[in-house]
Parts: structure tokens; sequence; C-alpha cells
């Protein structure tokens, strides 16, 4: 099952290595990871996808507890949050397929922030679904590039 | 006042009580070296290798329950911690590894004995540091030894560049540490605690499993009041010996690939298992399915990660064991049903002591060859169980745990997780060190003891006594072992045609030198070697084909043991 685990930890240099190298050194995946500074400067969040049955999620999770930069860990999976992830494609742009390529922009919500003789380069957000859907649905028309953040996420309310 | 890094280095040491430093010269740790120079407080030793150095402060760390320390150079010098770091971590041994390294501009330039050994080390330490600028060192250093020795105690290591211990600051001590993602939780809960005693009260066929952790806690006078107030039969793994008297009755011994047979069955057949400070490692499960089948467990630990790693636990209680075991001692005395929960038990008990008399740790005296258990039965005669005793690994820790009694924590030194060949010696110098009063003894194999022989200079040159009795079977003896039964005695390069001639060796670095070569002999050389004064080596020539029984094939389950 797919997990998104979102930890707190010391902004100091070395502690991504440290979480990164404590998945990598049990044979544990990450799917996507994000991480930048809090409202607190001194604190940075990261959000990790990976997944894995109950029992290596929770070893994970007392694993990252474990480490001593670390200060909270939050398995937001089944909890309700808000989760998005931000998504560049650059897409052929030709006289053929430029019409369709800016109905999908429009239907998507997304935006052009670049723009070349041949290629548009758009910037959309949204959950991992959309984000998904309007890659599938460029990808006939020509796909040159795409860079994904991977997921950030936060929890609802308060 | 202003110091440069290297003075509030050693100051910083000597403030916070550290008496011994085990450690190798270096350039990038010059300046360090200089301020020791003249330094009356911090004793340093000067080892012959980094490994050995590291083993210094693990033995150190594990005899006295004291933080071992360790310093060495950039590069190499750091490089060669790495083993003695892990052996440290996989046992969790509180130690804290000083390393140098090149001044901050030339890092992950390549720079002349460069190593980034804080990347290194990341995964066998509980946690690392590279200081920035000098007025930290006293911060961390601090927080190095905190984090060390607390919690589930381990290896901390700290890198310091060459510039930042040249440079200039001022030397002030914070009272207190405070690591904001650090809080060991200490207290069991007190409504698991009682969940425990409900499920251990309401069994049949109890066995307490004690491990390294209780040695570490301090908990043994705890576990022993606790047992002995239930009565209930109690097997220790390779780490927890010591844990709990060997000589009392209620002991079944060790448990696992090597332990009695009454231990492994009372494991296979218990219905309630107390885990305590014990981690379930694979050479004591066995086939992980098979393992204790009909028991539900309740598992007391420090470390959460421990908890459900290998084996599904009912009642996991996480805090020390001091703690929780008083808390249980307590709970104990309150209840009515202990009277008849020991009058239940008893015929459980019976049977323990029914397999323990029909199927005994023994072997095969043989005429005409000296056999390594007989050796180490005769160490224990000698030393009438006082002797603090270190192993190498292989069949010689084994023999050693088999046919040692252990009494008393902190007297049975091995490297138990990683399983480092080397360790005895090293670790014997530094446990002597810390225990200058007493006899420590390295039960050794002749291919262990090459890997860290050189510390026989350090012991000389600093005259710490240990006695180092090599049980010479002229092969990688428990490689061997295994090659005899399942390889079909394909012996691929365990057999040493050429061995040194260690009374030789003992002699060329200035100790001394004792062996025996017949059965009979093996008492008096023992004692001679003993009671000469110095660092000796006792080499005994044992039967190069005994192996290592009760013994579980790996995979196996428990109850299917190869006997003698």
């Amino acid at each position: 099952m797919r997990h998104t685990i979102s930890i707190l930890v010391e902004n100091e240099f070395g502690v991504l290595s440290r979480v990164a190298g404590l998945f990598s050194g049990r044979g544990f995946n990450i799917e996507s990871l994000c991480v930048a500074e809090t409202e607190d400067p001194q604190v940075s969040r990261m959000t990790i996808v990976t997944s894995g049955n109950d029992q290596i999620v929770e070893q994970i999770l007392k694993q990252l507890n474990k480490l001593i930069p670390v200060l909270k860990v939050v398995d937001f999976t089944g909890t309700d949050t808000v989760d998005r992830e931000l998504v560049l494609v650059k897409v052929k742009a030709d006289n053929d397929t430029k019409p369709e390529v800016l109905r999908l922009i429009d239907i998507f919500r997304a935006k052009i922030v670049d723009v070349a003789p041949r290629a548009y380069t758009i910037e959309m957000t949204g959950g991992e679904g959309k984000v998904n859907a309007f890659l599938q649905m460029l990808r006939p028309l020509g796909i040159k590039d795409i860079v994904r953040t991977g997921k950030v996420a936060i929890s609802r309310g308060m | 006042m202003q110091m440069t890094g290297a003075e509030i280095f050693v100051r910083t040491l000597a403030d916070l009580g550290v008496e011994t430093v085990f450690g190798y010269p270096g350039g990038a740790v010059l300046h360090i070296y200089d301020a020791l120079f003249q330094h009356t407080k911090v004793r340093h030793m000067l080892c012959r290798h980094e490994q050995g150095a590291v083993h210094m402060a693990d033995g150190y760390a594990r005899a006295s329950g004291k933080t071992g320390v360790c310093l060495v150079t950039s590069g190499p010098g750091a490089t060669n911690t790495v083993t003695g770091i892990a052996t440290a971590y996989m046992d969790s041994i509180p130690i804290v590894v000083f390393s140098g390294q090149v001044p901050t501009l030339l890092i992950g330039n390549d720079a002349f004995q460069e190593a980034d050994i804080v990347g290194i080390s990341r995964p066998c330490t509980k946690h690392n540091y590279l200081v920035k600028e000098a007025k930290d060192l006293p911060r961390v250093i601090k927080e190095a030894f905190y984090i060390a020795s607390t919690g589930r105690p381990g290896p901390v290591l700290v890198d310091m560049p060459k510039d930042v211990l040249v440079s200039s600051a001022r030397y002030v001590l914070p009272d207190k540490v405070d690591v904001r993602g650090y809080k060991p939780n200490y207290e069991g809960h007190p409504k698991q605690v009682e969940s425990a005693m409900r499920m251990l009260l309401s069994s049949e066929r109890p066995v307490v499993y004690a491990g390294g952790g209780v040695i570490l806690s301090n908990a043994s006078a705890e576990l022993s009041e606790l047992t002995r107030a239930l009565s209930l039969p109690i097997t220790t793994t390779l780490m927890g010996m010591g844990a709990f008297p060997g000589s009392d009755p209620l002991c079944l011994g060790m448990l696992g690939m090597h332990g009695t047979y009454q231990a492994n069955m009372a494991i296979s057949n218990a219905d309630v298992i107390l885990a305590v400070g014990a981690r379930f490692d694979d050479r004591v499960t066995g086939k992980i399915d098979e393992f204790a089948p009909h028991a539900k467990i309740v598992h007391i630990d420090i470390d959460p990660t421990s908890i459900q790693k290998n084996v599904r636990v009912d009642v996991p209680i996480v805090g020390d064991l001091k703690d929780v075991l008083r808390k249980m001692i307590k709970s104990a005395k309150g209840r009515k049903d202990v009277a008849a929960f020991r009058e239940k038990t008893s015929e459980w008990r019976e049977q323990l002591a029914d397999w323990a008399k029909t199927h005994p740790l023994s072997y095969k005296p043989a005429k005409d060859k000296i056999k390594p258990q007989y050796v180490v039965e005769q160490i224990y005669r000698i030393t009438k169980g006082n002797a603090i005793i270190t192993t190498e690994v292989g069949q010689n820790q084994m023999w050693a745990a088999q046919f040692y009694t252990y009494d008393k924590p902190r007297t049975f030194l091995t490297s138990g997780g990683l399983g480092t060949m080397g360790y005895g010696l090293p670790a014997a110098i530094g446990a002597q060190v810390a225990m200058p009063g007493r006899l420590v003894i390295d039960i050794a194999g002749d291919a262990s003891i090459q890997m860290n022989i050189q510390e026989l200079a350090t012991a000389v040159q600093f005259g710490v006594p240990v006695k180092v009795v090599i049980l010479n079977n002229r092969v990688l003896g428990m490689v061997r072992q295994w090659q005899e039964l399942f390889f079909q005695g394909k012996y691929s390069e365990t057999i040493q045609p050429k061995i040194p001639d260690f009374v030789l060796l003992a002699e060329a670095y200035g100790a001394k030198g004792f062996r025996a070569t017949k059965t009979e002999e093996v008492a008096s050389v023992l004692k001679k070697g003993f009671a000469a004064e110095g660092p000796v080596i006792i080499d005994v020539e044992v039967d190069p084909e005994e192996m290592v029984y009760p013994m579980v094939p790996a995979g196996a389950p428990l109850t299917k043991m190869l006997l003698v």
C-alpha cells in the first residue's frame, strides 16, 4: 500500500541523506520526496511517498523517529489531507497540435510559462491523478520533457 | 578566555570526566596531540591500528558501563574505525569516536587523507557530527556523550576539520544538553506493565528471554528479583550472558543456533515469553515461522524499532528495563496469585530440568587430543568464574559462551551482532584499562587473533596484563565446521598450513608466551600464564576436528538441533 509520510526535521546539512539513507539502507523504495523550509527557518518539512506492507511501514516510521534531527513523523495515509504536485511539461506545439494543447490547458487549468517556435512549456498543479490525466492527454501530441516535483501534503483543518 | 579548537577539545573531555582516550595521531589531529602532550587529566593510549583503538574503547565501555573514547586522524585513520564502530553499533555500546578532518575549504576536493567519514559512518552510528566552528565543540562533544550513553546506547562520531582545531574561540561548556529531536522514553506504560503481568501469570509454561539490554540498562538485580520471585525459567542470548547468574538453577543457558537443548526446547514449548532487552536476532530465532509457535510474547525494549521487527508481539512495552522491571516487581508483590502461579508452573520447571539432564552441554573427551571445551572449563575452574572474558569470533566464542559460567554482568564481552574477528584482544585491553584489578582473559582462535595481534604492542607498552588463550586448531574453525556439515567437507581456504609460532610472537612483542600440547599440561600452563606478570599469550594446541554442538542449522527451527 502507498503511504504519504510527512516529516519535520532540523534544517541542517546532511539531514536529507540521513533520511534517504535510512530508506536505501533497508531496501525501502522512495517514490517521491519533497523538502523545503517551513515557517520556522530552522525546521524543514519533507513529504515522502513510499509503499510497503503494514509491518514495513511501521518499521519505516519508527526508524525515522529514531533519527536525531527528526522532530516529528506523521503518516498521512487514511487521514484528511490536501496534497498537490507541480509538473512542468514541454510539448510539441505546431499548427496541427496547438489548438488541442490550448484546449487541454484550459480544461486542466494549466498555464503556459514559456513559448518557443515549436514548443510550449506548461505549468500545472494538482493531485497526482489530475497530473497523470493531463500528461496522458498530452502524450499523443508529443511530450518533449517532463519534470514533476512529487507530492507535497498538509493536513486539513485547524 | 580564548583557546584553540584543539585546546577546547581537550578541555571539554577533561571537564566531562574522560580519563582515557584510545587513539592514533596524524596530520589532521596534530594540534590535539600537541594540546594533549602535557595534559595530566586525560590519558592517551597509543594503539597500533585504529580498529584496535575503537575495540578498546568498546571493551572499556562494556566492562565499566562508562562511555569509551577514541581519537583518530582523517582519511584512513577514520575509515579504519568503521569496523569497530559497526561492532559497537550492532551491540549498542556507548562510544564516542573523534576523527580529524581536512580543513573546511578542502572538504570535498579529494584532499590528501580526506574521506567523507560522516557519510561513511552514517548507517553505523547512532548519530554523527561535522563540527564547523571551534565555538561549537563543547556543545557538540557534550551532546555526543549524551546521545551515545542514553536511550539505546550506541556509537557517535564527531568529525573535526583541521582549521576548526586551529582557530580560536571562547570556551563555554553548556550546563544542559537539549536535543529537540531526541527524547528517549524511559518509563514503561503502567497499563502495559499490568497487561504483561496478567499475561505472564496466566501462563503455564513461561520463559524469560534476556538479552544484552539487561546489562546495558544495569537491570540485572531487578531481573533476578523478578525471575526468582515468580520462579521463571530464564534463557539468555549471547549478549545477555551474565545478565542473570548462569549457575542459578532457573538459568537454562544460552538459546539459539548454539544454545542449549533445554533453552531451545523451552522457547519452542513456551506459552508466554517475556523478552527483555533482546531483539530476536536470526541467530536466536532460527526459522522465524516456527519460532515459539505456541507463545504469546511480551517484549520490553527502550528502542521501539526493536519491537515487532522480527516477530509478532502481544504486549509491547517501550521503556528502560530497570524502570519496567521495578514496576513488574512491585506489581508481583501486590498480587495474591503469585504463589498459585509458582505452584502451577512447577511441572514445567521439572520438564526443563529433565531436558537439561538428558541433553546437557557436553563433548567427547579424547586421550591424545586437547578438547577446546576442556580448556574453557579449566579457565573457569582456575579463575572460579571471577575473570572478565572477552572472545574473538567463531568456535572460540561459542565454547567460551557454553563452557564458562557467567554469574555477573559485564564479565563476558563479545562481538555478538556484527561477529567481528579481531575484537577480543583490543577489547580485553580496553576492559583491563577500565578494571585494572581484574583478571581479563581473551579466549581466542588462531585465525581471529591474527586480525588485531598488533595490539599486543599496546598492551606491552602500557603494561596492560591481559591474558590471551588461543584455542589453536590451525583452521578457521567455524567456517570449517559449516563446510564439514553443509559443503561435503570441502575445506576451501579454511585450513591454515602456515601460522606463526605464537609463543615466539608474544616474545617478539615483549610479552610472555606459553604453550600446552597435552591435556595433562593444560591446567598447569594456564595457571602459570595467568600468574605471570604483564601481557601473556597461552597457545593451546586443540583438536582441529572438534565442532560446536548443539547446532541449529541456518534456516532450521530451534527444535531441529544437531547434538553431540
